[in-house]
């Protein structure tokens, strides 16, 4: 991969559990206010699993056109408002920009379930003719890339990343490669929103989520009790660009440098072969050029299942010691949030280091054996000043992704 | 089915479709072309398809195709109608 670019952070967007803006995120995230609750947008009576982390107070009538909610799903809602959100931030002027040098690179795993929902039951009461033209194009995982590509007359190499959490990392190494190609300006991130009863009787086929209706005993990582996890809806959005680019038009801020990156799979089941996530940890360490002993924190994937928390507290021991590193799993205020779960760890791991507060894991009493071996930042936000960040993600499907961030100089 | 008239038009394409920022269906709009007001082939596509349902009508797709402007609509549809 071209070394002649350094990716920055120049603009971030929020729209998750945690809150609809960057700010409102980041209180509640610090504050370690939990959002996760028992299912609202239906009655889940009938599940086995009712605990998710919803958006809640979200109007995207009062930011996007009714021409476009009506062709798309409420993952792509929740891109169109923290897309602005980033952009603005970013304070990009797009005009002065050639439209082909400008590209949009999301992460997207569950595709437009509520709106594919709504369609297929139409199908099967009233036959193929009911079911509305738009369906062609909400659905799908490239809708949101898409639709925000002609929204803000982005059409350079746009693309999207299908790896489930792993997506919101990969986003990033996308991102990378087309500005070492020359694009100039790239709004990545990733959301999902897979809460409606179709979406949720997709989940459970895997058997991962937990069971139950108690928001601070359902999703638990690291700890004993790890019994599955919880899904929640939204994501993070943001704009990179190279750090010279940046410099040279102005840039207010400059959140932080993606200074490595890594993706590994694991092994088939059954394999006796190591699983893939130390190597990813190992090898986006190495792409950045940054020791273990450099990172100040790791944004933990968290699976809540505990074959996964074993590995992953396996790895993250393997490479910096039992408790050698602060490690924490904000997705505990939030759920999983597919791909839009990484994606927002990017943005809340660029705000710990602008802030030098490490956010908490919630809800967790009494670490697993595993778990112990982990400096967890447990129900409370530690102060630390934080250079450098490693986010972690692992994909349903045996994929991984390691990303370090850095502060840039 | 009585004939299908503007402002009836209009309540379609809002409810299939919705409406793009800085346009006004409330004017004048029966010889705007529809890209001119935010609606793409597949926007013209939701409606012919609401309107097949809703005033029991066959509407090829090569007639869709044709149907550029709210005029285009009503003179199709109309026409349609009264022949049935």
């Amino acid at each position: 991969m071209s070394r002649t670019v350094r990716p920055v952070v120049t603009g971030l967007g929020v729209v998750a559990p945690t809150g609809n803006d960057v700010a409102e995120h980041w209180e509640a995230t610090c504050a370690g206010k939990g959002s996760l609750g028992v299912i609202s947008r239906f009655d889940p009576s009938g599940y086995p699993s009712r605990v998710a982390g919803e958006v809640s107070g979200f109007d995207a009538a009062r930011h996007v056109p009714s021409r476009l909610l009506r062709e798309t799903d409420p993952m792509t809602h929740y891109a169109f408002v923290a897309a602005e959100q980033a952009l603005a931030d970013s304070g990009i002027d797009l005009d002065a920009l050639a439209d082909l040098d400008t590209a949009v690179i999301t992460a997207n795993s569950s595709g437009g379930v509520e709106f594919g929902q709504r369609e297929l039951q139409k199908l099967y009461a009233e036959g193929p003719h009911a079911v509305g033209a738009y369906m062609s194009i909400a659905w799908f995982y490239a809708a949101t890339t898409g639709q925000l590509s002609i929204r803000h007359g982005m059409r350079g190499p746009c693309g999207v990343m299908v790896a489930e959490q792993a997506g919101g990392l990969d986003v990033l190494a996308q991102t990378r490669r087309v500005l070492a190609g020359g694009t100039r300006f790239v709004l990545g991130g990733g959301t999902d929103a897979s809460l409606s009863p179709y979406g949720l009787v997709c989940q459970l086929s895997t058997g991962l989520l937990a069971d139950g209706d108690q928001p601070d005993r359902a999703y638990l990582p690291f700890d004993a009790a790890a019994h599955g996890y919880v899904p929640g809806e939204g994501g993070g959005m943001f704009t990179l660009e190279d750090l010279t680019v940046a410099r040279v038009r102005g840039a207010a801020r400059i959140y932080g440098e993606v200074a490595g990156y890594a993706a590994t799979t694991d092994p088939r089941p059954g394999s006796d072969r190591e699983p893939g996530l130390r190597r990813a940890i190992r090898l986006a360490l190495d792409d950045a050029r940054v020791r273990a002993d450099e990172v100040d924190v790791v944004f933990a994937d968290g699976a809540g299942i505990a074959a996964a928390d074993r590995q992953e507290a396996e790895a993250i021991t393997a490479v910096f010691g039992a408790r050698g590193v602060p490690v924490t799993v904000p997705k505990t205020m939030t759920g999983r949030l597919y791909a839009g779960g990484a994606a927002l760890d990017v943005v809340t791991a660029l705000l710990t280091i602008r802030d030098g507060v490490v956010p908490p894991t919630v809800n967790i009493t009494d670490p697993a054996g595993y778990g112990r071996d982990l400096d967890l930042v447990r129900d409370r936000a530690r102060e630390l000043p934080v250079r450098t960040a490693l986010v972690l993600a692992r994909g349903y499907g045996g994929f991984n992704a390691a990303a370090v961030l850095t502060a840039v100089r | 089915m009585s004939e299908l008239t503007i402002d009836q038009l209009k309540q379609i394409m809002l409810l299939c479709s919705g409406v793009d920022d800085g346009v006004d269906l409330s004017g004048d709009i029966t010889d705007q072309q529809f890209r001119e007001l935010g609606y793409d082939s597949l926007a013209v596509l939701e409606m012919a398809s609401q309107l097949q349902r809703e005033y029991k009508l066959e509407i090829p797709d090569e007639a869709i195709e044709e149907l550029n402007s709210p005029g285009d609509v009503l003179r199709y549809v109309n026409g349609k109608l009264a022949v049935a």
